[in-house]
């Protein structure tokens, strides 16, 4: 189990190094998504505080969405997802690491260049670490459910506002606890309560999600 | 597990076609005498609210309306499931016809709703938990059926439509206790099952017929649209031929 898991992280971070273009595009369109906010509004300092936190979030929920649309296709294509699901080994499983690999490949590197972004909102320290938390927790969640959304569309032709308008309703939760948590703690208040609901979703989403898209692919193979 | 007979009867097109023909009329019927009803005693008998003047009898379309637009996505969620456990493709015809009547009665509460607020809260929207998640529930609606049409094959659809149909169950009991987990500018539930009801008789009659008369609308244009989608699906049937009346062609 663990090598299989371990040979499809492995193949999907090499692919995924190999073409360095689809793995920056989600981080500079998170980056030029938060720079319109400020020219478009306003660059005062306040006005950029009180907005910081939502916009982060929505531009990383944003990013994440656009580097969905790709989670399958090349393997649907090249027939390597056939043989994953043909193969001897648990298809929940293997799911479970393509979306570990598709959060390691997008996610992360927005929770890593978050931090620089919030800078520029003016958040302070404790806005900051609570934003990178926050995405810590919240980017695997929106990785598992985009996971689901991009299983469903795998056989559709245009599906990529189709994939948002799936997706996008599910994703709320993660979303609206992630920015609260993020505005509190620049305010200076504790933020437990919305961390455990984060860490609550992101565990029910690693036990629900693998079982519901590898049913998903099943039915896109067909 | 062992299914009764009537149960596999029912997973027959033909079957449930000659159905659903004989009892849409015993649907329609008393859905429109009860409507009547409804609106006589909601808009005549009933009377006006302390607080709210005669503006609260928009209740009688309002609370119907949002009533139905979670119920249906109950019996498409069922039905979807019934579709994926035992591969009925009738349980998806249903679920396929449900969907845009959903979506319709959500339209309708939100509207209502919004009509509403305008006296009552002095705005027609607010971004409180019961009217945001009614609104998710609608893109939810929305997205189902634009899966829908996004495939060819219709068997696909009908699966994927499903498992996407299970996954928004989560909406559901959100929209329910919305109300009372946050703070909210909706009102409280008025009708509880296990609690003497929050209004008085008068009122509630008007109000539990409607509710009624719209369950009752809804089975019989349910029955009518999984009648056509049936009838879509089945086109190259001989039974569908038959009754027709149009002869056998390669079609």
């Amino acid at each position: 189990m663990v090598t299989v898991v371990s040979a499809i992280l492995r193949r999907d971070l090499e692919l995924g190094f190999r073409r360095w273009g689809d793995v920056a595009s989600p981080l500079m369109f998170f980056a030029i998504v938060t720079a319109l906010f400020p020219l478009a509004l306003s660059p005062a300092r306040e006005v950029l505080q009180g907005l910081g936190p939502g916009v982060l979030w929505i531009a990383a929920l944003l990013a994440m969405l656009l580097s969905l649309n790709a989670l399958f296709r090349q393997d649907l294509e090249d027939g390597s997802m056939e043989q994953l699901v043909v193969g001897p080994h648990p298809l929940p499983l293997i799911m479970l690491a393509k979306a570990l690999a598709h959060w390691l490949l997008s996610g992360l590197p927005l929770v890593l260049l978050a931090p620089l972004l919030a800078v520029t909102y003016h958040l302070p320290a404790e806005g900051v670490r609570a934003l990178c938390v926050t995405l810590l927790l919240g980017t695997p969640t929106l990785s598992l459910l985009g996971s689901v959304g991009a299983a469903l569309t795998a056989g559709v032709r245009q599906s990529g506002g189709l994939l948002a308008l799936l997706i996008l309703p599910l994703c709320l939760p993660v979303l609206m606890f992630g920015s609260r948590a993020t505005a509190l703690a620049a305010e200076g208040e504790v933020v437990t309560g919305p961390l455990y609901l984060l860490g609550a979703l992101l565990a029910l989403a690693v036990t629900l999600v693998p079982a519901t898209s590898s049913a998903a692919i099943r039915i896109s193979l067909d | 597990m062992k299914l009764p007979t009537w149960f596999h009867k029912l997973g027959s097109p033909p079957h449930f076609y000659r159905l659903a023909t004989l009892l849409t009329p015993w649907f329609y019927v008393p859905a429109v005498l009860l409507l009547l009803a409804g609106t006589y005693g909601g808009l005549v008998l009933a009377p006006a609210d302390y607080q709210q003047g005669d503006g609260f009898r928009i209740i009688y379309v309002h609370v119907p309306s949002a009533y139905l637009s979670t119920m249906v996505y109950g019996v498409m969620a069922v039905a979807s499931a019934i579709g994926l456990i035992w591969r009925m493709k009738l349980a998806h015809s249903v679920a396929a016809a449900a969907a845009p009547i959903g979506a319709w009665f959500t339209f309708l509460a939100l509207v209502t709703g919004a009509i509403w607020g305008k006296p009552m809260w002095g705005t027609y929207w607010e971004w409180d938990p019961r009217l945001t998640s009614e609104l998710i529930l609608l893109f939810i609606y929305l997205g189902y059926i634009s899966l829908r049409g996004a495939f060819d094959d219709r068997d696909k659809a009908d699966r994927a439509c499903a498992v996407l149909a299970l996954v928004g169950v989560v909406n559901l009991p959100i929209i329910h206790y919305s109300v009372i987990w946050w703070s909210s500018i909706h009102q409280g539930p008025t009708i509880k099952k296990l609690d003497a009801p929050s209004i008085t008789g008068d009122m509630l009659w008007p109000l539990l017929v409607m509710i009624l008369a719209y369950t009752l609308i809804f089975a019989a244009l349910l029955l009518q649209r999984v009648r056509a989608e049936v009838l879509d699906r089945e086109r190259n049937a001989r039974w569908v031929l038959d009754i027709m009346g149009a002869p056998a062609q390669g079609n």
